[in-house]
């Protein structure tokens, strides 16, 4: 800890955080940095917070689908079906 | 080529995230509708085309996008807003470092993200220029690749990776401020 080693490592992980946290990392670069992760608490508290953060906004921006919705779209489908150019077919 | 027939049965389990994302898009339930019904009837007539076995959801999102690039955001004139006040990375993280010291647990600050209701984080993230507000919704909401969403927005890589940065960092700052509001994080000092 506190190397300028160490230093280096760190600055490295945040730079590439959330490239590791969106899975568009090589396999190689994911585990040097899940090793430093490993050795270093500061950063894994960093990507904890950025990870959480996350599922957070995920799964609260969610919205229930009026039910008129899925009506709308079948028959939408429906009269496009049963009215096809027959253009549109090939 | 996909089958026509099968349309239904193929798209019917993304209707609620398309929903959710032409929510965020319009911000308005009623042209959301409008949005979702348009998707469907142009994906359904294009059916022929998509290639089966590709990814399906992306192509959705696709159509979604041009549609509502094309109809909506034209009709109601919005400006292309690509202005985005810069702010700096990490930025909730370390407005709540003085919290989770005083609470003396990690789990604190996943606290204070919990203790956001639904509707302030929509509104955080609806408050987010176009660009950015749809860049981090088909990131962090829909956990599209990098790649997919260059194709689903039509912009080169570099430019979502972009606008992913700065639009995440603007949510940050707007959760920050719901948060402030509420007295679940300090003021700034």
């Amino acid at each position: 800890m506190g190397s300028s080693n160490n230093d280096e490592d760190c600055r490295e992980a945040l730079h590439r955080i959330y490239h590791f946290l969106d899975g568009e990392l090589t396999p190689e670069r994911r585990a040097e940095i899940e090793e430093h992760l490993n050795s270093c608490s500061p950063c894994l508290q960093m990507f904890g917070f950025e990870a959480e953060l996350r599922r957070v906004v995920a799964n609260k921006c969610r919205d229930s689908v009026p039910t008129s919705l899925r009506a709308r779209i079948a028959e939408s489908i429906n009269h496009e079906h049963e009215h096809a150019d027959p253009r549109a077919a090939t | 080529m996909a089958d026509q027939e099968r349309f239904a049965e193929d798209t019917e389990q993304f209707v609620g995230s398309l929903y959710s994302a032409a929510l965020r898009m319009t911000r308005n339930p009623a042209d959301a509708e409008d949005l979702v019904q348009e998707t469907y009837l142009k994906a359904y007539r294009a059916y022929g085309t998509f290639k089966a076995g590709t990814n399906l959801k992306a192509w959705l999102y696709r159509i979604l996008t041009n549609t509502f690039i094309n109809t909506y955001r034209s009709k109601r004139r919005h400006p292309e807003e690509t202005e985005l006040e810069d702010g700096e990375d990490f930025y909730l993280f370390h407005r709540l470092g003085g919290l989770e010291a005083a609470a003396a647990g990690r789990s604190a600050e996943d606290e204070v993200l919990d203790s956001f209701t639904d509707d302030e984080v929509k509104q955080a993230l609806e408050s987010l220029p176009e660009a950015f507000r749809m860049a981090v919704l088909l990131a962090d909401v829909e956990g599209f690749s990098y790649k997919e969403i260059a194709e689903i927005m039509e912009v080169p890589i570099g430019t979502v990776m972009s606008r992913l940065h700065r639009g995440r960092r603007a949510l940050q700052k707007a959760l920050h401020q719901y948060g402030m509001a509420r007295g679940l994080v300090a003021a700034e000092p």
